[in-house]
């Protein structure tokens, strides 16, 4: 076959290398294509009319239910049920509780946002605010009114399982990737079971296994709660992953420094927590980021075996029928707050490696 | 210390296996593989398969496993499709383009996509018209809140035998694209390749008029309250198909671009220097480059698209995970039936990053 194309393209004139700055009517309908690309474009934001039309000419801002007739959305069973949302079955005259861990969540995370402050003491900043945290929320010592876990749900539940989640995952995934790049063939191999087994199942068929199969695998007095199980689950998952972005920042650690060390006698564990393990995190940054994006995009799968986090209170606050079955106002609240959480961490983590990139190179 | 890891291995394991054991005599729950064979007596809303109540539990996980893949095909394929135009979009110099791609892209990875389903669900279930008033996007489509409805093939007497005579053809249609354009560019390929899947759909209507019409398209039609005829996608599984497609796609693009972004820059000034219009250095310098890149990342996001489709429990969509955790329901059986979920999913992964490999181990640059 001929190629037609080829021949006019030759035969056109010479295009100078591309110009900075074209103007904006040229780059628009400069040539058919981008004249097409306009139309389309154009075509689509149309498109989205009857969508923006839901969202905001045909909107309930204000009222109650029975004020929700006719198309367009209704946002005043958002400002409704927010309460249910946020905070899910966790008694009202205790909510305060639920509130101070969420502000002590995210004070905690703004706290550590800045490298200056990342060393041994934060960790320990980290377990006290996090015990901190259970004893708000499980209550009952403190003359704290006990709340059983069967009762926590919404916001702070996520963000829990999140924090948690994450912060166990991560000392297990150092030890699974050493384990993986060391050189004892046992401790090798067991990691690489562990790891390759994980990440082969979907993690639905993961918080299955922890569900089901807990209860069944530990001895019949040590009963696990449903939110411990899922922890677990997660856990395990986040360790997974962790553990292979882990694995490429020690691959791509020079192996002399790894000798200098053993040359100096310096002991293992101190080599690790020194002089390794430093150098190999800050290379797996932007990695390290996108997994934790992941993993708390990841904790809404807790709806699946019956966890009460924010999704599933979305989902069970639309149910009630008093209102006109406003699931999709529900989803998109829902959507933003996560959209929040997780862009807010991706700008972040873009910052922070620029911070990395001007402290090697400059 | 290798002896005492060995050595603790194996008391946990004993440990939990004795654990096991006990739990299971305590609760009464039979091991063993033999329920396999005894009748399911669960009903599967949709499949691909044919299925009711009487069959087995095992012809159950055929049928959920032949609903992942058919899921994941269908997502895998149309989020490429779709991916790689978000990508090229992002790339390109339109801001209108550029931007809304963007947006599309930013917005799509950080909200989960069990969110985005139950979303797309919840469109689907209540906003959407009754058939009466059913929206006609394009010809013979109908969206309603009973589900989505397409024109479907009708299969008259000795169509199956037609439809192997068709199999066989577009498979030699397909291969002798490839022959015909061995050695050229991609697009070039692509257009060869099409030039002969014409060829072959002309020969098959016109086999098909041959023998009387035993394979004809059959428009849906408002009789009634509802529509008849046709193919009829469930809202289940419109919206995991929609949901898994774009969230996937967001991702694909952004791979895409990756890749593009780097093919070093002067291969474009290169190519520029020669006169090469734009789109002729994308597609014929730039893209082939790019796709050694892309390859591998690919890969990973296909495997995270199958695991993916399990999400399709929160909507009520059978697949897989669904039937594994309603049988457990129904029999208790839940190690035999995780180990086979296990067991799936494991050689699912193996076998496309086998593909993968071969494929990559095809478009890698040979040194030489």
């Amino acid at each position: 076959m001929t190629d037609i194309t080829f021949n006019t393209a030759a035969d056109a004139p010479q295009k100078p290398p591309k110009a900075k700055r074209k103007p904006l009517l040229k780059l628009l309908f400069g040539d058919l294509l981008s004249a097409f690309l306009t139309v389309l474009a154009v075509l689509i934001i149309l498109g989205l009319i009857p969508a923006f039309n839901w969202a905001v000419l045909d909107a309930h801002w204000v009222g109650g239910p029975a004020a929700c007739q006719g198309g367009g959305a209704c946002w005043t069973f958002i400002g409704a049920k927010a309460r249910l949302i946020l905070f899910g079955l966790y008694p009202p005259q205790e909510q305060w509780r639920a509130t101070i861990v969420i502000v002590l969540i995210v004070a905690m995370v703004l706290v550590s946002l800045s490298p200056k402050l990342w060393n041994a003491r934060l960790l320990l900043v980290w377990a006290v605010a996090i015990a901190a945290m259970l004893v708000l929320m499980g209550g009952g010592v403190l003359g704290l009114d006990y709340v059983p876990t069967s009762k926590w749900g919404g916001l702070p539940v996520t963000l829990l399982l999140a924090v948690l989640s994450l912060g166990l995952a991560l000392p297990l995934a150092v030890l699974l990737a050493l384990g993986r790049r060391g050189k004892l063939p046992v401790a090798r191999a067991i990691s690489i079971f562990v790891i390759e087994l994980v990440r082969g199942l979907p993690l639905v068929g993961l918080l299955f296994v922890a569900a089901i199969l807990l209860p069944l695998l530990l001895p019949p007095e040590w009963t696990v709660d449903k939110l411990g199980r899922t922890l677990a689950a997660l856990t395990i998952f986040a360790a997974a992953y962790l553990a292979e972005v882990i694995r490429g920042g020690l691959q791509g650690l020079d192996d002399g420094q790894i000798e200098a060390a053993e040359a100096l006698g310096i002991p293992y564990w101190k080599m690790i927590w020194h002089i390794v393990l430093p150098q190999a995190i800050q290379n797996v940054i932007p990695p390290l980021t996108n997994t934790a994006i992941v993993m708390i995009k990841n904790t809404s799968l807790v709806l699946i075996v019956g966890v009460f986090d924010m999704l599933s209170a979305a989902r069970s606050a639309s149910t009630d029928p008093a209102w006109p079955a406003p699931s999709t106002e529900a989803y998109l609240f829902v959507a933003a707050i996560y959209f929040i959480i997780c862009f807010s961490i991706s700008i972040y983590s873009r910052h922070l490696e620029r911070g990395v990139a001007a402290r090697t190179h400059g | 210390m290798q002896i005492a890891l060995l050595g603790g291995l194996v008391l946990f394991v004993w440990w939990l296996a004795g654990n096991t054991h006990e739990n299971l005599t305590e609760r009464g729950i039979r091991t063993g593989f033999d329920y396999l064979w005894r009748p399911a007596r669960f009903p599967i809303s949709e499949s691909i398969v044919r299925y009711d109540a009487s069959d087995s539990f095992f012809w159950a996980y055929v049928v959920g496993l032949a609903n992942t893949l058919w899921l994941s095909f269908l997502s895998i394929l149309f989020a490429t499709l779709l991916g790689l135009v978000v990508g090229l979009s992002r790339r390109s110099a339109h801001p209108l383009l550029s931007r809304f791609a963007g947006t599309y892209v930013t917005v799509l990875r950080n909200v989960p996509l069990i969110v985005q389903l139950l979303f797309w669900y919840a469109i689907a279930t209540s906003l959407f018209p009754v058939p009466r008033e059913a929206l006609n996007p394009l010809p013979g489509v109908f969206l309603s809140i009973r589900g989505v409805y397409a024109p479907a093939l009708t299969l008259g007497p000795g169509a199956s035998m037609l439809l192997i005579v068709a199999a066989f053809l577009m498979v030699i249609a397909i291969v002798a694209g490839f022959k015909v354009s061995a050695g050229k560019p991609l697009p070039a390929k692509a257009a060869s390749v099409g030039l002969f899947l014409c060829v072959w759909v002309v020969a098959i209507v016109w086999l098909s008029g041959m023998l009387g019409h035993p394979v004809g398209l059959e428009a849906p039609a408002l009789k009634g309250l509802n529509f008849r005829g046709g193919m009829v996608l469930s809202p289940e599984f419109a919206a995991i198909i929609t949901g898994l497609t774009i969230y996937t796609s967001a991702f694909i693009g952004e791979i895409i671009r990756g890749g593009i972004d780097a093919v070093e820059k002067g291969q474009w000034e290169g190519a520029r220097a020669l006169g090469l219009s734009e789109r002729h250095i994308m597609f014929r310098i730039i893209l082939p480059q790019a796709l050694r890149i892309i390859v591998p990342p690919m890969t990973s996001q296909y495997l995270s698209t199958v695991k993916n489709t399990t999400l399709a429990v929160a909507v009520g969509y059978p697949e897989l995970g669904l039937v594994v955790n309603t049988v457990i329901n129904q029999t208790g059986q839940a190690i035999e039936s995780i180990l086979i979920m296990l067991a799936v999913f494991l050689s699912i992964s193996l076998s496309v990053s086998a593909f993968m490999n071969w494929y990559n181990a095809r478009v890698a640059l040979v040194v030489r």
